[in-house]
């Protein structure tokens, strides 16, 4: 855990080197140095506009990971509960998760139109298909002696599901929505940048736009920090799950 | 699948998909054979298909080199494999604008955007495969008196040779997202940059055409490197 933690800074301090060197090698019109995007994503915490880019994004975020993950949580458990549906349905679930959904995105602009609904609805096609694969598998994973056991003891369908199923299948499920909160999130940011009205990756686009460098790497930087928050969360809370279980 | 195509063509034709949404399949396809009989999208179809080329050339050569330094150095491994592991959940596409002001809007930026979504898979594939080559090949190793470049490149990239297909797979997977979203966001050509433009126009039938084009493509390379993994998989008896 030590050594773990001492790696962590040894990585963070030869990023900053790296950056810095790079800063030096071709200047500001092409990198913005360390401290300076620093400043500068400081400054941006404290104006109006990035908090309400920040609202917006949040909100996409969370709604496309509720609807996503209860989508494909359920979806998953239904075709990994019946072994036939299961049977057609894994070519298909691997296939349409294979494809790049960013070429999706116009037709979700074309039936949702520019709102926050088509980020909500390009968010959920990223995510629920991880969620729903991960879970699918995993319930077709439980050892068929707990179900026996279930069916003995003659439990029902839904006490069933809730006292063997979710528990003996939770780790994994776990593994699922995390993959699937972070391919939300990649979702939301691409719908943003591509054409949106408001929201972080908005914001990163217009600073493209009008070339400011400071702007785009304090965005990315502040973004990426985000990000990584988010999975150190989960791998948390997914080791403590998996601790218990 | 053919039912939901069916499915599908039906609610086009009959109107409660509008069409201003969404065009029939049967129209897609013929939208797409025009597409290509007129020629019109062949310098946005090689633009693509080069960048592409390019970006998994980049993942497919540079990863397992890369891969193998780090598995021979289990220090350097240890610092960065948090990195690694974490790295497709930090969504790697925000980038890309760092990459546009660094390269300019062209060729290189999405080169680098498409490798950089694939190198890592490749790099992580290589170790995983690394890690379980069997120890007699080491032994056949030392027994031929092989140095270390030729007992990577002659025996233990081989040996991991399913892991590497793996490899591959994810790595064009990623570099086809890396470079359609670069497309379509900020780019001078390209699949992505048409399909982008049919939909600012109205163009429905450009739009879905190349769409359908690109899906094609997609669903192919994806399905025949499938099975060449299944079939290696098979071969060397691993799971």
């Amino acid at each position: 855990m030590r050594s773990g933690k001492y790696d962590a800074v040894l990585l963070a301090v030869g990023f900053l080197a790296c950056w810095e060197i790079l800063f030096l090698l071709v200047g500001p019109d092409v990198v913005s140095s360390p401290s300076t995007t620093i400043m500068r994503a400081a400054s941006l915490l404290q104006t109006q506009n990035f908090w309400r880019d920040t609202e917006s994004t949040v909100i996409a975020f969370a709604y496309a990971c509720l609807i996503g993950i209860g989508a494909g949580l359920s979806l998953g458990l239904g075709l990994g509960l019946n072994r036939f549906a299961g049977d057609v349905a894994d070519p298909i679930l691997g296939t349409v998760y294979s494809i790049p959904k960013i070429t999706l995105y116009p037709i979700i602009l074309l039936i949702f139109g520019l709102s926050l609904a088509a980020k909500v609805a390009f968010g959920v096609i990223h995510g629920i298909f991880p969620v729903a694969i991960f879970t699918m598998n995993a319930v077709r994973n439980v050892a068929p002696v707990h179900r026996r056991t279930a069916k003995v003891l003659r439990l029902s369908p839904l006490v069933t599901i809730v006292t063997v199923l979710a528990p003996a299948a939770i780790p994994e499920i776990l593994s699922g929505v995390r993959i699937g909160i972070a391919v939300t999130l990649l979702g939301i940011l691409i719908a943003e940048l591509f054409a949106s009205s408001s929201g972080i990756g908005f914001a990163l686009i217009r600073a493209t736009d009008i070339h400011d460098v400071v702007d785009i790497f304090a965005l990315t930087l502040l973004l990426f920090l985000f990000a990584v928050a988010i999975n150190v969360f989960l791998h948390a809370v997914e080791r403590r799950v998996r601790h218990h279980a | 699948m053919i039912g939901a195509l069916v499915v599908l063509e039906v609610l086009c034709r009959s109107g409660v998909i509008p069409r201003a949404t969404m065009i029939p399949p049967s129209e897609m396809a013929a939208a797409l054979w025009q597409i290509l009989r007129s020629g019109r999208a062949n310098d946005d179809i090689a633009f693509t298909v080069v960048n592409l080329l390019a970006a998994i050339a980049l993942s497919v050569v540079l990863g397992p080199w890369l891969g193998a330094a780090l598995h021979a150095f289990p220090r350097a491994r240890r610092v960065f494999e948090p990195l690694l592991s974490a790295y497709y959940a930090v969504p790697v596409f925000i980038f890309y604008p760092v990459l546009i002001v660094a390269f300019g809007v062209g060729r290189t930026a999405l080169i680098a955007m498409g490798a950089m979504f694939g190198i890592v898979a490749m790099i992580v594939n290589t170790m995983i495969g690394l890690d379980r080559v069997p120890r007699v090949i080491a032994r056949t190793a030392a027994v031929m008196r092989f140095g270390p470049v030729r007992r990577l490149l002659l025996l233990r990239l081989p040996a991991a040779a399913p892991h590497l297909v793996t490899g591959i797979k994810l790595a064009v997977a990623y570099s086809v997202i890396g470079i359609v979203a670069g497309e379509f966001i900020l780019a001078t050509a390209g699949i992505g940059k048409r399909i982008a433009f049919g939909y600012q126009d109205f163009d429905n039938r450009t739009m879905y055409g190349m769409l359908l084009l690109l899906l094609i493509m997609v669903m192919g390379v994806n399905g025949a490197l499938s099975h060449c993994e299944k079939r290696l998989h098979h071969r060397f008896g691993q799971q």
